[in-house]
């Protein structure tokens, strides 16, 4: 659009009533303060109110100035990230070897409640890290992606509790099971594509907490199911929680290095092109259905992973574990780190572990923090922290 | 011997009928051009040849095999590649990664190979990335190996669509409207380069507008009008079929 037409239409747009309203700093104090409203009853809302109104009217005022800044702002926000990479690069090797160290050595100085949550923290790294390769990589939104997690704790957790399988041998066969329910997922979704290939994953989500909530004989409903034992190598019992962090981050770095070598292959490049288009990557020669099917899968196989992971930490699993918010979570890590960025994810997934624990000091505000934190990530960098371009 | 038989084509969208029972063949090694004026068919005629729309009724043949009901990628190991009109780029890949992912079809390595690396995934990806330097020079586009495909220039993306349709090793190129939009200059390149195609004893054919590229490249020319084929001949007889003359400039009255 020509800068004459673009300015028209924003003259046009600026005419309407309704955008005027919406637009009016009255509006936007009104707005804030009813959100406010269950916090702080009618009075702390009205104070905010004032508060905003004269806000948003100085801000108005100073709106000229703020543009420029809010333009400097991004583009500085894009030099770090670019710097910071440059010098990732250069010393990549050396700060890797470095991090490698600091998380061994974890366990000897941390408190066991920083551990806890560091053992989490792996466990949502490889979730991402599969939720990454449907939703980053092939570009299949995928908003049930809980439900082959749950399937693969709740595998492990009824293969041990009720066929007594050790850790390693349930492993597989839990693994396993999600990744052929990531296919049968597929199926019926991959004729649909973006906002109605979600709807159907986010039914499948539901249906499959609901079967687990409901199917009382073999789940126990909402009471879960516990009783579940920590792995065993060879014979040292992984119960201590510093063991079972080793254990946890033997699996993320397993996961990346094959993540990553996936990536970098010729199946990584076939499911960005899908992405991409559809269409182009079909008449090149990518059978496209095959591939989404594989990503799915591909990435129902990490989940699979971490549910079973996750249940032999707990050693205790219930459907309240997997629920959509569940699903919006990680959904959430892989674009806060950046779509199709490994390192990327892996900042967005401990962030989003930490950050939580961390503004426990703020209880009530904490979500209303990170809400609008994530408004403005995807204001200032849309495509994620650690993102492409 | 013919290298693409098209018998009786037909498409028709609800009511509408796209193609009306065209039929042609294409001598293997020679260019061919389809005209016609807009919405004679010809993107759709591309799109049955290459699977990605059914046609309603009719029957393809490449190289005796019949490919009517083929799945696109079945088509494309085939032999039959093609560009888009409005240039469909993997925008977001690098330029040699476009074209490295276009020999996906030629190429075999799994998951297992790629997790674990061994010689002959070595071996397969430098000759996929070194085909795809020699594709890009090809294409006259090697200096931009690394740049991000949305970044080149309007020229040089359709030329990048040509070298990812090389990179499929295909026997039949289908190249829709090569140089809608380009200048002089561009054009002429662009014709150079499609001769050069056939140089190396790939058979094309051209869906254009330029009256220029038509008459000057092609050997055999089909034309469309509302779906049917109207005229089919060398340029000569094209420019003096008086059907043709009709459909793009109207009856005499």
């Amino acid at each position: 659009m020509t800068e004459g037409r673009r300015q028209k239409a924003e003259g046009r747009k600026g005419d309407s009533p309704i955008h005027r309203f919406t637009h009016s700093p009255f509006f936007i104090a009104l707005w804030f303060a009813m959100l406010f409203l269950p916090f702080k009853g009618i009075e702390g809302a009205f104070v905010l109110f004032v508060v905003l109104l004269t806000t948003v009217f100085i801000l108005r005022f100073l709106a000229g100035y703020i543009r420029p800044l809010k333009k400097r702002l991004q583009d500085a926000g894009t030099l770090i990230i670019q710097n910071a990479k440059c010098k990732m690069q250069n010393i990549g090797a050396k700060s890797l070897i470095f991090l490698l160290i600091l998380l061994l050595c974890l366990p000897f100085f941390a408190k066991d409640y920083f551990i806890d949550i560091a053992i989490l923290s792996g466990i949502y790294i490889i979730l991402a890290q599969g939720l990454n390769i449907v939703v980053g990589l092939a570009g299949l939104l995928n908003l049930g992606f809980v439900a082959f997690y749950a399937i693969g704790a709740y595998s492990y957790a009824l293969l041990n509790t009720k066929l007594g399988l050790g850790f390693w041998t349930a492993l597989p066969a839990s693994v396993l099971f999600s990744t052929v329910l990531g296919f049968v997922l597929a199926f019926p979704a991959l004729r649909l594509r973006g906002d109605y290939l979600a709807i159907v994953t986010l039914g499948f989500g539901e249906i499959v907490r609901l079967v687990l909530n409901n199917w009382d004989s073999l789940t126990k409903g909402p009471n879960g199911i516990g009783g579940i034992q920590r792995p065993y190598l060879s014979d040292i019992p992984l119960g201590k929680l510093s063991y079972y962090y080793y254990f946890i981050l033997l699996f993320v770095i397993l996961t990346i290095f094959v993540v990553r070598r996936v990536y970098s292959s010729r199946i990584g490049r076939a499911w960005v092109a899908i992405r991409e288009d559809e269409i182009a990557s079909s008449s090149i020669g990518i059978d496209t259905t095959a591939y989404k099917l594989y990503s799915f899968a591909f990435g129902a196989f990490w989940a699979g992973v971490a549910g079973t992971l996750f249940a032999a930490k707990m050693q205790f699993v219930s459907p309240e574990s997997f629920t959509f918010m569940e699903s919006v979570l990680i959904l959430c890590m892989v674009i806060l780190g950046g779509l199709g960025s490994i390192p990327g994810v892996i900042f967005g997934s401990v962030i989003l572990v930490m950050l939580p624990e961390m503004l426990r000091e703020i209880q009530l505000y904490r979500m209303l923090a990170l809400g609008s934190g994530l408004v403005l990530l995807m204001i200032f960098r849309p495509q994620g922290l650690l993102g492409r371009r | 011997m013919y290298l693409l038989e098209v018998r009786d084509i037909t498409k028709h969208f609800g009511g509408i009928r796209a193609l009306e029972e065209v039929r042609f063949r294409v001598k293997e090694g020679s260019i061919m051009s389809i005209i016609g004026p807009n919405g004679a068919g010809k993107t759709t005629l591309f799109n049955c040849l290459t699977g990605i729309t059914k046609t309603t009724k009719g029957n393809i043949f490449f190289l005796d095999t019949e490919i009517t009901a083929l799945k696109p990628h079945n088509i494309v190991r085939l032999g039959i590649a093609r560009t888009f009109q409005n240039i469909r780029l993997f925008k977001e890949m690098s330029v040699i990664e476009n074209v490295m992912v276009s020999q996906h079809c030629r190429t075999g390595s799994g998951l297992v190979a790629s997790v674990l690396r061994n010689n002959v995934f070595k071996q397969e990806e430098k000759t996929i990335r070194e085909k795809a330097l020699e594709y890009l020079e090809l294409s006259g586009i090697e200096d931009f190996a690394e740049v991000t495909a949305a970044n080149l220039s309007y020229g040089s993306q359709k030329r990048l669509e040509i070298a990812r349709v090389i990179a499929t090793e295909p026997r039949l190129i289908l190249l829709d409207e090569p140089t809608a939009g380009m200048n002089p200059q561009e054009t002429l390149e662009m014709m150079g380069l499609i001769k050069n195609l056939q140089g190396l004893g790939k058979t094309i054919i051209l869906i254009e507008h330029d009256m220029k590229v038509v008459m000057g490249i092609s050997e055999n020319i089909v034309v469309l009008d509302h779906g049917v084929k109207i005229a089919e001949g060398t340029p000569e007889d094209i420019r003096k079929n008086p059907l043709v003359i009709e459909a793009y400039l109207g009856k005499e009255h």
